[in-house]
């Protein structure tokens, strides 16, 4: 019992440090449009690229944007996506353009 | 349950985790290519039938990028239930277990090659909405176990990719192959299934239709259908899932809508999310263990999400229950923070 209350507190440390980890990881990359957020002002924005429409049609289907993330991790972030969302070859490149303009 | 069951559920899960990280360094030469550690954590309570309990959750998420095809991904869930115990006090109930520890290769422009442990591709909210994270209520719907083979993941393997793609239709798949495994770490049935989707952009539907046959006890089918719908004008998605049983089936519809055109996503009243959701289940034939209620069932749940800043949702729902053996009211409230970031420093 001991050692399984030991992991659990290893476990919720790691928790709680990986959250400030975010914080002072978080950077740049970050997709450019909420999928609340564009839909109202669309019609006075530019055309939207390729790679946010991909985004808006696919990821946001299930989930809300993050608010940001590390530019390191945009290519594995691109990769899960195309094996979750099962994008094809040329939406996953069109993702990755977005997110790495 | 057992104490050395979770130390074993631990070691596992710290193990495999441990592996994920070494396995990743092979990619941190690729600059965008870092794995990640991804998840949500919350804490959560319920009030059913008068009995209120309480649960922190942790779901945490690794993804690791190996060359230029594979992937390695791994979702955990930790839990601890605290809730009143017969007569006076309080008890708790520890969960621990992995969701899916998978290798994805990308074989081909249309097919990806799955192994390992791996969620159920039937309907839409085993695979996609399951994470606390994204799910806009903290109960499932009350159809999820139905298609998913009791523990909701398979051991084997699954081809799964994008069919056909065009700007105005997009077909997707997926098809897997289970083994029957009791494994405690892996627990899984004998089955076959899969499901295929298709997506029209301008429209903005997705249709899609489910199959699963369990292939062990009853050698029992399963089918199911989903309808999603987002508008592209206003903030508002809908979904809908039926599925069928050899005993039982049943269906949900949920809409939700995001109060951005009240001064934006970031206002005050644009934090909020009303959601609604309609379920209801029809009970064909005694099963006790297909996960359904015992007799027909309707539910009306009724929700009010806020997102605040910096990742963090709070979730409150009230619904109302209504079957033979007796209506119900279950109140609950949650609040949830999503973490996303690379697995290690970097420069």
């Amino acid at each position: 019992m001991k050692s399984c209350k030991h992991l659990l507190i290893v476990v919720s440390l790691l928790a709680v440090s990986a959250t400030f980890a975010q914080t002072s990881n978080m950077s740049a990359a970050q997709p450019r449009s909420d999928r609340h957020e564009a839909r109202p002002k669309s019609v006075h924005e530019p055309q939207k690229s390729e790679g946010e429409r991909v985004f808006d049609e696919n990821c946001s289907r299930c989930h809300n944007a993050p608010e940001g993330f590390s530019p390191r991790i945009s290519g594995t972030i691109v990769r899960h996506m195309r094996v979750r969302a099962n994008l094809s070859e040329k939406d996953e490149q069109a993702l990755l353009r977005f997110l790495n303009p | 349950m057992k104490e050395p069951y979770i130390e074993r559920m631990l070691r596992s899960f710290v193990s495999a985790m441990s592996f994920l990280f070494v396995m990743g360094f092979a990619s941190v030469f690729y600059a965008q290519n870092t794995p990640l550690i991804s998840g949500g954590m919350g804490f959560e309570t319920s009030t059913n039938g008068g009995n209120t309990s309480y649960t922190p959750v942790i779901m945490p998420l690794l993804a690791a990028p190996l060359g230029d095809h594979l992937l390695v991904e791994s979702r955990a869930i930790l839990l601890d239930t605290v809730f009143p115990k017969t007569g006076k006090g309080y008890d708790s109930q520890h969960f621990i277990a992995l969701s899916y520890l998978q290798g994805d290769y990308i074989a081909t422009p249309h097919v990806t090659v799955v192994g390992g442990y791996f969620l159920i591709p039937f309907g839409t909210y085993n695979d996609r909405l399951s994470p606390i994270w994204i799910s806009n209520f903290q109960d499932a719907p009350l159809i999820s176990s139905l298609g998913t083979m009791t523990s909701g993941s398979a051991t084997g393997g699954m081809l799964r990719g994008n069919a056909w793609s065009t700007s105005k239709v997009s077909i997707d798949y997926a098809a897997y192959f289970s083994a029957g495994s009791t494994n405690e770490q892996f627990q899984s049935s004998r089955a076959s299934g899969g499901r295929v989707n298709a997506y029209f952009p301008h429209a903005r539907l997705e249709i899609g239709t489910s199959y699963g046959h369990l292939l062990e006890h009853k050698q029992e089918n399963f089918y199911g259908a989903h309808v999603w719908w987002e508008p592209a004008q206003v903030p508002l998605r809908v979904r809908s899932e039926y599925a069928h049983g050899e005993h039982s089936q049943g269906l949900w519809i949920e809409g939700d809508y995001r109060l951005s055109q009240f001064g934006g996503a970031e206002s005050l009243i644009g934090r909020l999310e009303p959601v609604f959701r309609w379920q209801q289940t029809f009970r064909n034939s005694p099963d006790a263990t297909d996960g359904l209620p015992s007799v027909d069932t309707k539910r009306a749940d009724f929700g009010l999400d806020y997102h605040l800043p910096h990742e963090v949702r709070i979730n409150t729902s009230y619904a109302r229950q209504f079957s033979s053996t007796g209506n119900r009211n279950i109140w609950e409230t949650a609040i949830v923070y999503r973490f996303l970031f690379p697995a290690w420093r970097g420069k």
